[in-house]
């Protein structure tokens, strides 16, 4: 995938502008960036919740406004904050969705396994007959992701997964997030806002700033002093723990 | 777990359906001439004619009208995620009043067809100017929706009111003021079937209300064009809505208090609910229907009487659940559900 001269306005103000930039396979990548510097947009463009002003999204050499939804929704998966939670579905009901793109309204027997699957992968077997508005935030969370599984897309894009858990259940989102692109093959694309776990645990970082890209590339490039300085306006040390660059900023 | 599960589903369902037919059979012996069982086998064609003309009819209607209302209210509040919109509330019935005003108005000879659409389109109006807004305002407090609601439906109601009184049309409209069975004969009333293949799509689209249900991120990413199911629901439900109000007059409540009784115990999947929350609907008629009918015999009330209070009583009782509860009082009993299940 991609992403070329982007740009997005809003009341004639650019949020998003000229970002290019092309997305590894099979890599985790975060965006980050202070409020308002265009991540979540950017993101919104990619999965086409956002209509784009101008430039391109090349998804497998097309546009990705060209594509027919429902065969990009077998391509890509996006899952963001905006989910009526106080919807009572159970969580298989929910992971069955995630074959909608598939068969529609008329699940097969081989939809059903993968729909097991997805359940046993995230550990819910044993609240797949629970609605999910009973569960709690971190195994709610991992009921979409089960759908997501169940979706079977290549990528996954993940607005803000981390947002409302605390840490115990943040860094199992992280360890999730890894495990869909080590052990699942998924290139996974996440907005964050904790820059130590995408410094823990992505591949890739894009940092924005003021709606452009400050500065894209592998973790250890981008998880420098003076860029963060430049993007965060605080001052920030850099520590090296499990041979992974890691912040402090006060 | 899961098959335990499908076999419970499916229980509710049989009960329901044997307790309408029960019911269903009694009530064509209720009313103000006599009929009994005895009669129809021994082949009196007087009162053959009385229950071909009259009692089936009318029960048709009312089977129709509790199907009807109820799944235009499932629709409604899956579709704009919220317990408390119903065509009651979201507006619909009102308009759907108001577009039969219109028919009377412009159209010297209106006939039952024309006064229909008229009203369809009214309701469909109204309907889609009440959920723009609702999406537009974003309300924090899910209470606000239906209260706007209301308030926007007593809106029509005033316009209604004063145009039928300009125009010297309130005794024609008074008819579909207070919904009633008692004209409900042979030859006036078979536009009420239209909501039959109307519940048999939603069910063909459940999976579709639902997902947009989820939200419009939810919808894009399963690749489900949201604006046209949120539009094809709500025509679906306008259109179920105004096919029984030009017969039946207003009916209230069905539309809130059913779906909601229904997805207490069984949840939100409307694959799993329609079906339950139609036959819900059905008895739910017919019981009050039979009520209205024996009161006061040989005179009888008019259903939208009945079910108002039965209705109202219900709905102060869903509300006070979802507002001092909260999700508190429905996990119990999805847990008590569970336990059995």
């Amino acid at each position: 995938m991609k992403v070329s001269n982007l740009l997005k306005k809003y009341d004639g103000k650019a949020v998003v502008d000229s970002v290019s930039f092309e997305i590894p396979k099979g890599k985790v990548i975060s965006l980050i960036g202070p409020n308002g510097a265009g991540k979540s947009t950017v993101m919104g463009m990619i999965s086409r919740l956002i209509a784009k002003d101008a430039g391109m999204i090349d998804f497998d050499s097309k546009d990705i406004s060209k594509w027919k939804s429902r065969e990009l929704a077998k391509r890509l998966a996006i899952l963001t904050q905006q989910n009526n939670v106080q919807m009572k579905l159970t969580v298989r009901e929910l992971v069955a969705f995630g074959r909608f793109p598939y068969t529609g309204s008329h699940p097969t027997q081989a939809d059903q396994k993968i729909i097991d699957q997805a359940i046993a992968y995230m550990e819910l077997g044993e609240f797949e007959d629970r609605f999910i508005d009973e569960l709690s935030g971190g195994q709610r969370q991992r009921a979409y992701i089960a759908m997501v599984i169940a979706q079977d897309t290549e990528y996954i894009l993940l607005d803000e997964p981390t947002n409302n858990l605390d840490i115990y259940h943040a860094t199992n989102m992280m360890k999730i997030v890894r495990r869909l692109c080590d052990e699942l093959g998924k290139t996974v694309i996440l907005v964050l806002h904790e820059i130590n776990y995408a410094a823990f645990y992505s591949d890739y970082i894009c940092a924005f700033k003021d709606g452009r890209i400050a500065k894209f590339g592998p973790v250890s490039e981008v998880m420098t002093k003076e860029t963060l300085s430049e993007i965060y306006k605080v001052d920030f040390e850099i520590l090296q723990v499990e041979g992974k660059p890691l912040t402090i900023y006060y | 777990m899961t098959g335990k599960l499908y076999e419970k589903s499916w229980f509710s369902t049989a009960v329901l359906g044997v307790l309408l037919s029960i019911m269903s059979a009694a009530s064509l012996f209720v009313g103000v001439m006599d009929l009994t069982p005895a009669d129809i086998f021994r082949g009196d064609t007087e009162k053959l004619w009385l229950l071909l003309v009259s009692r089936l009819p009318r029960l048709l209607a009312i089977l129709c009208t509790g199907m009807g209302m109820s799944v235009a209210g499932l629709i409604m509040q899956q579709l704009c995620m919220n317990k408390f919109v119903s065509p009651t509330t979201g507006a619909t019935i009102s308009c759907s009043k108001f577009g039969i005003l219109m028919a009377l108005l412009f159209m010297q000879s209106s006939t039952l067809w024309s006064r229909a659409a008229f009203s369809f389109v009214f309701a469909l109006l109204g309907t889609w100017l009440f959920v723009w807004f609702i999406q537009r305002i974003q309300f924090k407090d899910t209470v606000m929706v239906p209260l706007v609601g209301i308030m926007f439906s007593n809106i029509v109601n005033g316009v209604t009111s004063y145009f039928a009184y300009r125009f010297e049309m309130t005794q024609a409209l008074s008819s579909w003021e207070t919904g009633h069975f008692s004209m409900v004969l042979r030859g006036r009333y078979e536009i009420v079937y239209l909501a039959l293949p109307l519940i048999v799509l939603a069910f063909i689209f459940s999976n579709h209300f639902n997902i947009v249900g989820m939200g419009k991120d939810f919808s894009q990413n399963l690749g489900v064009n949201y604006k046209f199911v949120l539009f094809l629901g709500l025509s679906i439900a306008a259109a179920i809505t105004a096919s029984i109000v030009v017969v039946v007059g207003s009916i209230s409540y069905i539309g809130l208090i059913i779906p909601n009784i229904v997805a207490m115990f069984k949840g939100d999947k409307i694959r799993g609910t329609l079906v339950d929350t139609a036959l819900l609907g059905a008895l739910f008629v017919l019981v009050c229907d039979v009520i209205a009918r024996v009161v006061i015999a040989p005179y009888e009330l008019p259903i939208e009487l009945i079910v108002g209070i039965i209705g109202s009583v219900l709905f102060i009782g869903i509300l006070f659940r979802r507002l001092r509860h909260g999700r508190k009082a429905i996990r119990a009993i999805a847990k008590k559900g569970g336990e059995a299940a």
